[in-house]
């Protein structure tokens, strides 16, 4: 089977199922093993006694944040440059997933800043363009509710995605551009980790779970995406319904 | 026990974080669980 077949809802669809199961499984084991690291093998922290262990859900939900909203654009760019019906549905269906991400990010790290730095929250410019992150697949998730008809829901939204993107640098660099009270990376691909190997490894294990959980979630919303919009297809009306979902 | 869920004085805020991130995950699945289901029986609703 060609990637040009795959594209197609009708044969991207049976696969939906084993590949949403297998992620979700995977997402399992690395957030138990994640969880293993953080709480029992990584001692506390010599600066932020125990509170720094917010962190290993705090970071990698916010990656995960403009993780999948980068995939949410490009897969805008995609339906909007070849018309394809799957890639407008894999943005839809990743939205909802990049909201949760988003609101963990935020949450966490409120939660984090109280200990650590003495405030909930600051109007500074990581957690503002993070919030307008927010604010943004708020944004889309809604405009895609107020367009009854699909294919012009796909295009506004595939629009709005495209300009918002323009948030994701500001968010990333703003720790360097802006003098924030949020803090730089700990752990980047150019420099040594500023914290404990023990520690970095059970951020990047639980990374890991939040990349599987971020893939199943957003397969098993394709999977009823497809079939809500696809109802009256011949194809839907021949599959063996309803299934264990 | 009690030494892990105090987590040496900051429990409210450890224990808050995990817990409303559970809480998201829980969330989020049993709501796709339901849009499956609807879709489904929607589905095949319509191709009978």
């Amino acid at each position: 089977m060609t990637l040009y077949q795959l594209s197609s809802p009708s044969a991207f669809y049976p696969l939906t199922r084993p590949l949403a199961r297998a992620f979700a499984a995977l997402a399992a084991v690395c957030a138990l093993a994640g969880l293993w690291i953080g709480f029992v093998l990584a001692p506390t922290d010599a600066t932020q006694g125990e509170a720094y262990r917010i962190i290993f859900i705090h970071v990698p939900a916010a990656w995960m944040s403009m993780f999948i909203y980068v995939v949410m654009a490009f897969w805008s760019i995609v339906a909007l440059a070849m018309n394809t019906r799957l890639s407008a549905m894999m943005a839809q269906a990743l939205a909802p997933t990049g909201a949760w991400m988003t609101f963990i990010a935020l949450w966490t790290g409120a939660l984090w800043g109280r200990p650590t730095w003495g405030t909930y929250w600051a109007w500074d410019a990581r957690m503002t363009s993070e919030l307008i992150l927010l604010f943004l697949y708020f944004g889309i998730i809604a405009l895609r509710n107020a367009i009854d008809d699909p294919r012009r829901a796909d295009r506004a939204c595939a629009v709005l995605t495209i300009v918002g993107a323009v948030n994701i640098p500001i968010i990333y660099f703003s720790v360097v551009w802006w003098n924030t009270l949020h803090q730089g990376a700990s752990v980047s691909f150019t420099r040594a980790p500023t914290m404990a190997t023990i520690m970095v490894i059970g951020m990047l294990v639980m990374a890991l779970a939040a990349w599987f959980y971020a893939i199943a979630t957003a397969l098993w919303r394709v999977r009823a995406i497809i079939l809500e919009r696809e109802r009256g297809a011949a194809w839907v009306a021949e599959l063996p319904l309803p299934s264990r979902a | 026990m009690m030494e892990l869920l105090s987590m040496g004085g900051y429990g409210f805020y450890v224990w808050g974080a995990y817990g409303v991130t559970a809480l998201a995950v829980i969330l989020e699945v049993a709501s796709l669980r339901t849009r499956i289901r609807a879709a489904e029986r929607m589905a095949k609703g319509q191709g009978r």
